[in-house]
């Protein structure tokens, strides 16, 4: 159940990369001085780390640690 | 002088790292310790070293210049989908890569390509084509590096020297410490970065007198509001750019610094990081590229902007070479060194210089990767090793370094640099149109060697073709655009300021979409030519009637090679 939901996460987090809600509009200024595009975009890279942890916590491919070392 | 002094001996450390690296290594003459640093890098320095290798002076030159040009969109075109993209693709296939490598001893790409599809002059076409994609990097690393000690030491460091010089260091550290060495610089290089990017916000912030009038003076502008925002990019020019960072797994270095992790887990961190490293880098680069349009009070900026109001201004009708020489002008690559420059203290500048070199540097990777490549690709591969033995394949690797390093240089100091500026505007496109090799290869059990073939043709033609046609067509003046292909009144093939154009999208997402399906098309044309079931079982678990076929082939001497495969290998994939 998990590994589906992540996986799911990885494609609506590509599509949320379209924000074409944002497109033509500066404001708000987000602390003052960030256009809320590019405030937006790098909120988005520290929520893409967040996303990539659930992907390396509930769909590490830890079989092929066991079959690459089997050989050593 | 004082910042060239800087440079010089931040290129003097990464030196003393390569002989460090050098006396350090288990065997000097053992190619998988020269090659992939003995598959043995920890966590932090795998995600340094792998971070500090796919940041290259684009990072913070490129990134800052074309937002200096294009404002915050560069961020949402490069950064934000890098950082989701990258990390997913070393999770699926730079993972697999690892463990293939670790149990085949796959020391690059092409030899587990040929393993997997059982074909060898094919492999070898994969070789040139990713070879060649890969020369302009180190070319443009060149003249990059010439460029930066010209500048930091006001025009005292002459070009040539100052691409000399750091030739010679990366060549040394990279002869001498090999795979090693070239990680522990990558290293250093990232944690440069890395600081750089808060201590030059701080610095330019403080010298602007704040950035929140910055900004709003920039909104208040009709000239500078439309940087802060997206309008004048179109969606599908933007979604194009999603599948540009595909092109980093198919990256020779890329790919073969996945086999340096001692274990499969040091990849979880990088992976896991990777994005806010990027953060780390970029948001700064394109903030300060943006916000530079308000700095006015610094001459070369004021300069630049006033040529980019020439080119641009309704109804200029310019000579090409005032035209050419507007655009010179107006170009940003070094707008963040005149931003420090203006604001910040000396010695901030100088650690600029060093920062910037270190992201120039950036092709000590790829010159390694393509030394492993000739000596593992075609000198083992052709039998260069057996006759000659393994301490010759380490002598053949370090003399293409020099050779190939001295070759690169003299190139950078003849060659104009646009040309060089387009080729490695290619050259992420063709690596993205190669992805579908290495899906398929670790994906795809149809999929065959002719199937490969078909799509590295695919690439190197289509490369070649958006080549000629952007020579062949200049760039319009800015806004502008050339239909050259149309169809029921529909734009097919257009010619932009900023490049090329395919039904609104980059040539990237058909290049990459062609590639796949001539993959698919192709493989299954030939089915015949699948490659046996004992090479498969390396690859994927194969079902109950497969492994009957196999044991029956096995039994009657169709393939001689299945008994002994299916005894002493087992598969290693889920099939998918």
């Amino acid at each position: 159940m998990r590994k589906p939901a992540v996986y799911f996460g990885v494609a609506v987090f590509y599509a949320l990369h379209q924000d074409f809600w944002l497109w033509r509009d500066a404001r708000p200024l987000i602390f003052g001085f960030l256009p809320a595009g590019l405030f937006y975009h790098a909120a988005y890279m520290a929520a893409s780390s967040l996303l990539l942890w659930g992907l390396v916590a509930f769909g590490w491919p830890s079989h092929l640690e066991k079959t690459a070392t089997r050989r050593e | 002088m004082i910042p060239a002094l800087v440079v010089f001996a931040y290129l003097g450390v990464v030196l003393c790292v390569g002989v460090l690296a050098f006396r350090t290594a288990a065997g000097p003459s053992n190619a998988e310790e020269y090659f992939l640093a003995g598959r043995s890098l920890g966590p932090t320095v795998f995600l340094l070293s792998l971070f500090g290798a796919n940041m290259t002076a684009f990072s913070i030159l490129g990134a800052s210049g074309h937002a200096f040009a294009n404002g915050i969109v560069t961020f949402g075109l490069m950064a934000s989908s890098s950082a989701l993209i990258i990390p997913l693709c070393l999770f699926v296939i730079g993972t697999r890569l690892w463990a293939l490598g670790r149990r085949n001893g796959f020391m690059t790409t092409v030899q587990m390509f040929r393993d997997r599809w059982d074909c060898g002059h094919i492999g070898t076409v994969i070789f040139a084509v990713q070879a060649a994609l890969l020369v302009p990097y180190i070319v443009i690393a060149v003249m990059g590096a010439g460029t930066t000690l010209r500048t930091v030491s006001d025009g005292l460091v002459p070009y040539w020297l100052g691409g000399a010089v750091a030739s010679l260091v990366v060549m040394g550290y990279v002869f001498l410490g090999g795979m090693r060495g070239t990680a522990w610089v990558n290293a250093i290089q990232s944690v440069l970065f890395l600081l750089f990017g808060a201590i030059a916000v701080a610095v330019v912030g403080s010298g602007m007198g704040g950035f929140r009038e910055a900004v709003e003076a920039m909104l208040a502008a009709p000239s500078t509001a439309p940087l802060l925002t997206r309008e004048r990019i179109s969606p599908l020019y933007f979604f194009s750019y999603t599948f540009i960072p595909l092109s980093s797994i198919a990256f020779p270095h890329i790919g073969i610094f996945c086999l340096t992790a001692r274990r499969l887990g040091h990849f979880r961190k990088t992976i896991v990081l990777y994005p806010l490293c990027m953060l780390a880098i970029w948001l700064p680069s394109v903030f300060l590229g943006v916000v530079a349009n308000q700095a006015r009070n610094i001459p070369a900026i004021s300069e630049k902007i006033e040529a980019r109001a020439a080119l641009s201004a309704p109804g200029a009708d310019l000579r090409n070479d005032e035209r050419d020489r507007l655009r010179a002008q107006a170009a940003g690559d070094d707008v963040i060194l005149r931003l420090v420059q203006g604001y910040a203290p000396l010695w901030i500048f100088a650690l600029l210089g060093a920062a910037v070199m270190a992201a120039v540097m950036a092709s000590d990777s790829q010159i390694l990767a393509l030394s492993t490549m000739f000596t593992e690709d075609v000198f083992t591969f052709y039998e260069g090793k057996r006759h000659f033995g393994e301490a010759a394949q380490v002598r053949t690797g370090r003399i293409f370094i020099v050779l190939f390093t001295l070759i690169a240089y003299l190139i950078a100091l003849r060659a104009p640099q646009s040309i060089f500026e387009l080729a490695t505007q290619y050259a992420f496109a063709g690596y993205a149109a190669l992805t579908p090799l290495l899906v398929a290869a670790l994906f795809w059990k149809g999929s065959t060697k002719w199937g490969a073939l078909a799509s590295t043709v695919w690439t190197a033609a289509a490369v070649l073709g958006v080549a000629v046609l952007q020579a062949a067509v200049p760039a319009p003046p800015p806004g502008g655009a050339v239909p050259i292909l149309s169809a029921g009144g529909i734009e097919v093939i257009v010619r932009g300021a900023a490049g090329t154009t395919v039904l609104g999208f980059l040539p990237v997402v058909p290049m990459t979409l062609m590639s796949a399906l001539l993959m698919v098309v192709v493989s299954k044309c030939t089915a015949a030519s699948r490659p046996g079931p004992a090479t498969l079982a390396r690859y994927f678990e194969l079902s109950s009637l497969e492994r009957a076929v196999s044991t029956a082939r096995a039994r009657t001497g169709a393939d001689s090679r299945i008994t002994a495969g299916a005894k002493t290998r087992e598969g290693l994939w889920p099939t998918i």
